[in-house]
């Protein structure tokens, strides 16, 4: 295998995970920079996704119109959310809503369990998503998966850059994640934006817990917790609450996940690849907060 | 009627009580000015009426309505506009966009025509309007946080020291929009640290001494009053 097959084939892969680890990032920093809050059941809003296009397969509905239906549902979850578990916590101090989302994303992930137990299911897809592209002799493959992934990460960004620097209530999140008093003060209406902010950030993790169980083949209730861990360090290490921040540090992540994995096997690091990706975030805390991007971090008293 | 009437109103941050039963009123077309030393409750008064705090007693009516169950949004929408200490403009966001969030409330057409009248009345912004209002001068942000306040159409305006930090240069061409403002009709409620220009341009007067109204009267007569000055240091009023 030449050298540049072997790049070119890496590059694939990490474009893949990468695009992956930056939708979910995305969701997490809307969301933070509105709220100061680290929503951990972001995760599960993936779980529900998943599960939500599962079913609507089993119901007897095509592969793609399930698929919307998950990111509908995740989407509902999100408001739903917002509204019973982090509204009446809004404006109590930060540790109030980080405890509050710790205890949510418990609470949803057991209901998960109960509803739909806790052994992997099976992520029925269509033929035509496992299609496999080789070339130079099959030294540089990928498949309908990888390209979708790709793809479809790169529309939902597009729609996002558009959506926020276009529109009304774009603009009122732009507006309130910069100043909530402010917002306030100018007759904003709040509310109507942070509900708008979950929709988008659910529905954006639905569409990556579709993506995420198609890769894997499986759904099952825990299934969020890994990728919003790795969503969370890629936000924080491209510049935590700020958009551009996350899809860098999404795709940073991802390039970096698999150079590991690619190192020479002599040298032994590859199983060791979680514990670097801490080690890199705590690093990122301790010597650049504000992430690659250089985010300013407010202190607000 | 009046346009604005607090009775009693007290305000508490925890276990410290900022304000402990301030009564005033406004009247329309009038400006009023609320002076007093830091700390005295003159921000905390505002924050009520624009519904940032929530009072622990006494009310507040605007029009003869009650405001004190309402949002701020709400606030907004019933025609109270509140320039923040500080300016607190949308640093990462242009001049054009801070003024359309100013009519966030609004739902009608005439904002485009409302932005124009504010170039009208700061040329500077209408210069500045694709620029990131953090790159303003402090002079041009302040500018821009009345003409964002002014976007509301308010029936009355809540400014707070609208002169800190700023050259007085430009303290005097601030002032002078207000007398503008003044001329113009609205009716203004002043939180001023200067107290010479803020008698200035005022009709009436309150001094607030640690929570509580010390003082009140006629601008003019309140002009090189030595009660005023002696409410500031802190001795008997």
């Amino acid at each position: 295998m030449s050298d540049l097959e072997y790049v070119l084939q890496q590059l694939i892969n990490a474009l893949s995970i990468g695009s992956l680890y930056a939708l979910v990032a995305v969701g997490l920093s809307i969301i933070f920079s509105l709220l100061r809050l680290t929503n951990f059941a972001h995760g599960d809003m993936m779980m529900v996704g998943a599960f939500a296009t599962l079913f609507a397969q089993l119901a007897g509905l095509g592969f793609l119109p399930a698929v919307g239906v998950g990111i509908l549902v995740s989407a509902l979850a999100g408001v739903i959310i917002e509204r019973v578990a982090y509204r009446p916590v809004r404006g109590a101090p930060d540790v109030t809503m980080l405890l509050t989302s710790v205890a949510l994303t418990y609470i949803l992930e057991n209901l998960g369990i109960l509803l739909f137990s806790s052994s992997p299911r099976n992520f029925p897809l269509p033929d035509w998503m496992n299609h496999l592209y080789s070339f130079a002799d099959g030294r540089i493959t990928f498949n309908n998966i990888n390209l979708l992934t790709l793809g479809v990460t790169l529309l939902a960004l597009l729609f996002l850059n558009w959506f926020v620097r276009r529109t009304q209530v774009g603009l009122g999140m732009r507006a309130a994640a910069e100043d909530l008093t402010a917002a306030h003060l100018v007759g904003l209406d709040v509310n109507r934006v942070i509900v708008v902010a979950f929709v988008l950030a659910s529905a954006f993790a639905g569409v990556a817990g579709v993506l995420w169980a198609a890769q894997a083949g499986v759904v099952e209730p825990q299934m969020g917790f890994t990728p919003l861990l790795k969503a969370f360090v890629a936000a924080i290490i491209g510049g935590f609450g700020s958009i551009p921040g996350a899809i860098v540090g999404g795709f940073v992540l991802g390039a970096l996940e698999v150079l590991i994995q690619s190192l020479p096997g002599d040298w032994g690091l590859s199983p060791y690849r979680d514990a670097l990706v801490f080690a890199l975030l705590i690093a990122f805390l301790l010597f650049r907060p504000g992430g690659i991007l250089g985010v300013r971090q407010e202190v607000k008293l | 009627m009046k346009a604005l009437e607090l009775q009693g109103l007290e305000v508490a941050y925890g276990a410290v009580r900022a304000l402990k039963g301030v009564s005033l009123e406004v009247y329309p077309g009038e400006v009023v000015t609320l002076l007093g030393a830091n700390g005295a409750g003159k921000s905390t008064t505002l924050r009520a009426i624009s519904g940032l705090v929530r009072p622990r007693a006494g009310s507040i009516s605007f029009m003869g309505e009650p405001l004190t169950r309402l949002s701020p949004v709400q606030i907004v929408r019933r025609g109270i506009a509140h320039c923040p200490e500080g300016r607190r403009v949308f640093a990462g966001l242009s001049v054009h966009e801070n003024l359309l969030l100013g009519a966030s409330g609004r739902r009608d057409r005439g904002i485009g025509e409302d932005i124009q009248r504010m170039f009208g009345l700061f040329p500077i912004l209408l210069e500045r309007r694709n620029q990131a209002a953090g790159t303003l001068s402090g002079g041009e942000q302040q500018m821009l946080a009345l003409a964002r306040a002014l976007m509301s159409r308010p029936k009355l305006l809540l400014l707070d020291e609208p002169s800190l930090g700023l050259a007085p240069l430009v303290v005097r061409s601030i002032f002078g929009t207000l007398k503008a403002l003044k001329a113009a009709g609205t009716t203004i409620l002043l939180v001023e640290q200067n107290v010479n220009l803020a008698l200035e341009l005022a009709d009436r007067a309150y001094v607030l001494r640690t929570g509580q109204v010390a003082l009140e009267g006629q601008a003019k007569e309140l002009q090189g009053d030595e009660r005023v000055a002696r409410a500031y240091l802190g001795g008997a009023a």
